[in-house]
């Protein structure tokens, strides 16, 4: 019956994010009076998997297997699927990330399972079984009902606070019965960013658009993130001229975050790119046209040039620090 | 090589978001229906692919579930330059019905490669493209921000979470686009308008499908409180505001 969560891990370890999940998982379990499943698909340390003890999970199962290295859709969906059967899960949540998107629709057919995707609360009724979901790119709200017996939910990043609930965890090693037949992506190369924050991973964000000017003008911008130990981001004409790269575009078409802090700094506010950015908790906005709509969406605002209010934001923060 | 470019026909992107039928529809008085930009971006990428002919890349059809009335967004996407479409006439009440019927159309006409983007712009449900390629059974790629052609072999490169990956997948696969897959959406050409009035619409009739999910209604954002404004010579108040009332740094 439990709740089954699936828990990523990123080189042996877990992120924030997983255990946002695992959080919500248990509250989840809590109002359908029932327990918190994890699953984990590759080498992944005991003392590792046992943290998700201390945010409610009461089992945690970790698949293992030569052809589950890297991620191949199709046999992690098949592998989620078989799991949630095994433990009769009538949740699964995985995250709204790249690999949530990837897998909750594969794992929807397999179990004849409806999605509610990019859940950012627990649902709004049980029976029926309503979500709240984000629809027309943050335009509009939907109560959606989700009718199979067997329910997916995707989490948004960064949407619903870790709480500590600890648990005595039961730890499951299962090596994977999966043949090599089922894997079809093959991996020739790997990049990863290191030493930035993640955008999406990231609780401040500052973020720049064209009334920055010119690429010269970033480094205050990339300064003050720099001390909020922020993630940098820009508009999308921004990154189509090739200032900044495509990585940090945000909006209905870039990235879609939700922070607990947005510094839109000379960004009009144009609702594509509200589209990704409105779930963020706070907004700020500096912007030189009082009536730029960036403003209607920001709770706190700066009428001014960027290029001069920037150097005196990292002073005010340098002076915090002290 | 064939491909399939799955597309939506969505309300432009700049619509205000308005009800109807006691909120549980959206009112769909006044408003221009565009290709969902995902799928226009994939679009652009297939016809990239066909017209050079290193690719081998026979023919791009394009796929949608809808009524008759989301035909001229058809149109549109062979006036781009799609060389055939196939619409499967039915209302699209969720991802898993949507993609049984793209699914069928994949059975019966067979593609190499079938394109889907990461979500539609109205549900932004992200599921379709991984809901097809589990009813065929085949492999999927998602996130894919570059889509080329080597050895008859398509080969993408899929974001990951801080970071991107290189992988190659034998056809048939289904690509989940997204931002990077092509520069700037291709637009028609007069040329390209006349010449889709005489391009093939087939029309195919739905295979039953239950649909999983349902809007029970839809409500608007809740209103964000007033901006308050600081004076650009004091930013030490706004680091204190945020600090000690919003309590986010
Ligand atoms: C289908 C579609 C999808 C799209 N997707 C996205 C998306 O995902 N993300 C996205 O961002 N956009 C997207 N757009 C584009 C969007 O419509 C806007 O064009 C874009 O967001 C504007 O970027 P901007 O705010 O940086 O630039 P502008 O709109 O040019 O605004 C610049 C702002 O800077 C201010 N400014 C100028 N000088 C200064 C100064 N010295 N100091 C302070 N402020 C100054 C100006 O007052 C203005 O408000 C999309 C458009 C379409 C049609």
């Amino acid at each position: 019956m439990s709740v089954l969560v699936y828990t990523e891990n990123w080189d042996g370890k877990f992120k924030k994010l997983s255990y946002e999940l695992v959080s919500y998982a248990s509250a989840l379990a809590e109002m359908l009076g029932t327990t918190v499943t994890s699953v984990t698909i590759g080498e992944t340390d005991d003392n590792v998997l046992k943290e998700l003890g201390r945010y409610g999970a009461e089992k945690a199962i970790n698949v293992t297997g030569d052809s589950l290295k890297t991620l191949d859709n199709q046999a992690y969906a098949k592998v989620i699927s078989d799991i949630a059967l095994k433990e009769g899960s009538k949740v699964i949540i995985l995250a709204n990330n790249n690999s949530g998107k990837a897998l909750a629709p594969r794992i929807s057919v397999r179990l004849k399972a409806g999605i509610g995707s990019g859940v950012s609360k627990l649902p709004l009724n049980l029976d029926p079984f309503t979500v709240y979901k984000r629809t027309y790119s943050g335009n509009a709200f939907a109560h959606l009902v989700i009718k199979s017996e067997i329910r997916i939910l995707t989490l948004a990043q960064n949407s619903f606070e870790v709480a500590e609930k600890p648990e005595n965890i039961v730890l499951e090693k299962v090596q994977s019965g999966i043949d090599g037949s089922l894997v079809s992506t093959v991996v020739s190369e790997t990049q990863k960013q290191s030493g930035q924050v993640i955008l999406t991973d990231a609780e401040i964000v500052v973020s720049g658009g064209r009334g920055m000017k010119s690429p010269e003008n970033w480094p205050p911008l990339v300064e003050l993130a720099g001390l909020l130990g922020a993630a940098t981001a820009c508009s999308r004409p921004v990154s189509d001229e090739g200032w900044r790269p495509h990585e940090e575009h945000t909006g209905q078409t870039g990235k879609i975050i939700a922070p607990n802090l947005y510094i839109a700094v000379g960004i009009s506010g144009a609702t594509q790119h509200l589209a990704g950015v409105s779930s963020s908790k706070y907004i700020v906005a500096i912007n030189s046209d009082k009536d730029a709509p960036i403003f209607e969406a920001a709770q706190y605002g700066i009428v001014g040039d960027a290029m001069k209010v920037l150097p005196k934001l990292v002073e005010a923060v340098k002076n915090m620090k002290k | 090589m064939k491909i399939l470019v799955c597309i939506s026909n969505v309300p432009d992107t700049t619509t205000k978001i308005r009800f109807a039928e006691g909120n549980r529809a959206i009112d769909t008085t006044g408003i221009q229906w565009v290709i969902n930009p995902w799928d226009e971006l994939s679009l652009t990428r297939a016809l990239e692919l066909r017209d050079d002919p290193s690719n081998g890349i026979k023919s791009v059809t394009v796929a949608h579930v809808g009524n008759a009335d989301s035909e001229p967004t058809i149109r549109k996407a062979l006036a781009i330059g799609a060389d055939d479409a196939v619409r499967v006439n039915a209302g699209s009440s969720d991802a898993y019905f949507v993609a049984l019927q793209l699914a069928e159309v994949i059975r019966k006409e067979q593609f190499d490669i079938i394109m889907c983007g990461i979500e539609s712009s109205d549900f932004n449900g992200s599921a379709v493209g991984g809901m097809i390629a589990e009813s065929l059974g085949i492999g999927s790629v998602s996130a894919v921000s570059g889509l080329s052609i080597s050895n008859n072999q398509p080969v993408m490169t899929r974001e990951i979470d801080g970071g991107r990956e290189v992988v190659a997948m034998t056809a048939p696969m289904v690509a989940i686009v997204q931002k990077g897959i092509a520069k700037e959406p291709r637009i028609a050409a007069m040329r390209g308008i006349m010449m889709a009035r005489t391009k093939q619409i087939r029309v195919y009739e739905p295979v039953p499908a239950e649909p999983l999910t349902e809007v029970q209604v839809f409500e608007k954002p809740a209103p964000r409180a007033a901006c308050r404004f600081i004076e650009p010579d004091n930013p030490a108040q706004l680091i204190d505001l945020l600090q000690n009332e919003a309590k986010v740094i």
